[in-house]
């Protein structure tokens, strides 16, 4: 069967303002909405539009963290999602670990692509995808804005600094997303009522046969430095005023 | 044990990417460390020769072959595994670049990778933002195995100076996949200053309303010798390319000057110019975000402001 493997992490939702916990220790995530990572809506956006054009047969979301994450696989579900992969692990999942535990997924299910967000917004780390595409000795086509599959090979434009790139790589392959790939759909109520019925399956991670091993301390949390409050001119002429007097014209 | 860095150079074939000045700046922000720099490519010889002149740098290796004409991750990272066996840090700049290779680089390794350090601390000790920027994480690693990292270009001045650092000629025996494969990229010509290391930049936002309104930009923009860049809600609605994008998913920049125009300031944008000197804000909406952080704000029509600015600049 022709499958697509998305990845999925839960995150602080992107409208929450961040407070740093006054000890340092993390940011206040109690009390705090929690979302799908947005990056991820769209792995799964693409995915589901490349199983309704018939390309796929089906599509499989996965997760690795603890018990609360089954509520965004439930939202992935909603979404359209066949089925849902939960690898439970508590504490701090870094990316080698996310890659191992999906490289497992993979060897299981044996997917044609798998589909990643280019980034998680929370930990801003930017690497699950390469790091898995590396540990699974597959191509890597991250920053994706346009994906296109033909057969044994997907076309992919890349957002990159120079502009647009466009690779070719066998499948299966990692694809990572970027913000203009598609927009995702809603989910509808009907939808969500539907999502409970659907497969979830709950996998420890150290039944996958990977250790969770954490090898970087996150030693402190601090707010960023602020920028001074600036003052306000009142016309053009001003503007270029203060501009000419810090040197800057 | 003193740190033994190697620099993954970034260019595209002629020129040294400025970026990997500035990892040699962050690199050197360790005393006593060993820098190198690495250049793949089809032909090294003239990014080599300027990665030499870089201060600071001990000495540059090169690693020719046809396949590295573009730089494929899956192609690069092999080779550069093969040849990390001395270094305790491997770092590249926190460009699409940088970041696309590192972390697969990490993966062959089985590193830990420190993502868009903008300061290092130690050896072991490194700062990065998390959150799009609104928190900043301390991190450490053991010291023990290699470290990958990446550079956010936009905390550190790029090294200038004369060094000459000897110019080393190296192969490496490692097969190279051929299941990823370059297409073509397409990129504006611009004669505009590069967006990412010009001095000044002017951005427009949505209120811009098409790619006709950035017109206005250009032309204020080739008076000041400026760069270009744009919000996302910009690039979202075609009024510019997203290789304008300035903010948390675009480019993150650090120039002295920075005119947002008709920008509102969405955090993700904010996040892409924390770092620029002075910030200048025109939006006809008083109320809008970008004030918070606007070190000179002009609550007005960008449609009358922008052009005046021009004619008073002369």
């Amino acid at each position: 069967m022709k499958r697509i493997l998305v990845g999925i992490k839960r995150v602080v939702d992107y409208n929450v303002r961040i407070r740093v916990k006054p000890d340092g220790s993390g940011v206040i995530t109690e009390g705090v909405k929690m979302s799908v990572n947005p990056f991820d809506e769209i792995a799964l956006e693409e995915a589901l539009r490349i199983k309704e054009r018939g390309a796929a047969e089906e599509v499989i979301v996965a997760t690795v963290g603890p018990a609360d994450c089954q509520t965004q696989l439930r939202t992935a579900l909603a979404m359209g999602a066949d089925r849902a992969l939960h690898v439970t692990a508590d504490g701090i999942i870094e990316p080698l670990i996310a890659a191992r535990a999906l490289l497992k997924l993979i060897e299981r299910e044996q997917p044609m692509l798998v589909i990643l967000g280019k980034q998680a917004i929370d930990d801003d780390n930017g690497q699950t995808g390469q790091v898995l595409a590396a540990l699974w000795n597959r191509p890597q086509a991250t920053y994706a804005s346009r994906l296109e599959i033909s057969g044994d090979t997907a076309r992919v434009t890349r957002e990159v600094d120079a502009g647009l790139e466009t690779l070719e790589v066998d499948l299966p392959a990692v694809i990572t997303t970027d913000l203009r790939l598609n927009e995702p759909r809603y989910v509808k109520l009907p939808d969500i009522m539907k999502a409970k019925k659907k497969p979830l399956e709950t996998l420890p991670l150290t039944s996958l046969g990977v250790e969770p091993q954490q090898q970087l301390k996150l030693v402190r949390f601090e707010p960023p430095p602020q920028r001074q409050k600036g003052i306000k001119v009142k016309d053009a002429a001003e503007l270029v005023d203060a501009l000419r007097k810090k040197g800057l014209l | 044990m003193s740190a033994n860095i190697l620099i993954v150079a970034e260019h595209d074939g002629a020129r040294l990417n400025l970026s990997t000045a500035k990892c040699v700046t962050c690199a050197r922000a360790l005393s006593g460390a060993n820098i190198s720099v690495l250049v793949c490519a089809a032909d090294a010889g003239a990014v080599a020769a300027q990665a030499a002149q870089l201060p600071g740098v001990s000495r540059v290796i090169t690693l020719e072959n046809p396949a590295n004409r573009h730089a494929l991750a899956a192609v690069l990272a092999p080779q550069i595994v093969a040849l990390a066996g001395p270094f305790t840090h491997l770092l590249g700049p926190s460009t699409t670049f940088g970041k696309d290779l590192m972390a697969r680089v990490a993966g062959l390794l089985g590193a830990p990778q420190v993502s868009d350090i903008m300061a290092i601390d130690s050896a072991t000790r490194f700062r990065r933002p998390i959150y799009a920027g609104n928190a900043i994480l301390t991190v450490e690693s053991s010291g023990e195995g290699k470290l990958v990292g990446t550079v956010r270009t936009a905390s550190f001045e790029a090294a200038a100076g004369a060094g000459s650092a000897p110019i080393e000629k190296l192969s490496v025996d490692v097969p190279l996949p051929t299941h990823t494969r370059f297409v073509s990229v397409s990129a504006a010509k611009s004669e505009r200053p590069d967006l990412q290391t010009a001095a000044r930049v002017i951005s427009g936002g949505r209120a811009l309303g098409s790619a006709e309104g950035f017109k206005l930009l250009y032309s204020l923009a080739d008076k000041l010798g400026a760069a270009v860049g744009a919000s996302r809600a910009a690039v979202d609605a075609g009024y510019a390319p997203n290789e304008m994008q300035v903010g948390q998913t675009g480019k993150i920049i650090a120039p002295e000057l920075y005119m947002a125009v008709g920008i509102s300031g969405a955090i993700q944008h904010l996040t892409g110019i924390k770092d620029a000197r002075t910030i200048v804000a025109i939006n006809k909406d008083g109320e809008a975000p970008i004030f918070e952080v606007a070190d000179i704000g002009l609550v007005g029509d960008l449609f009358q402001i922008i052009p005046e600015i021009e004619r008073l600049i002369g």
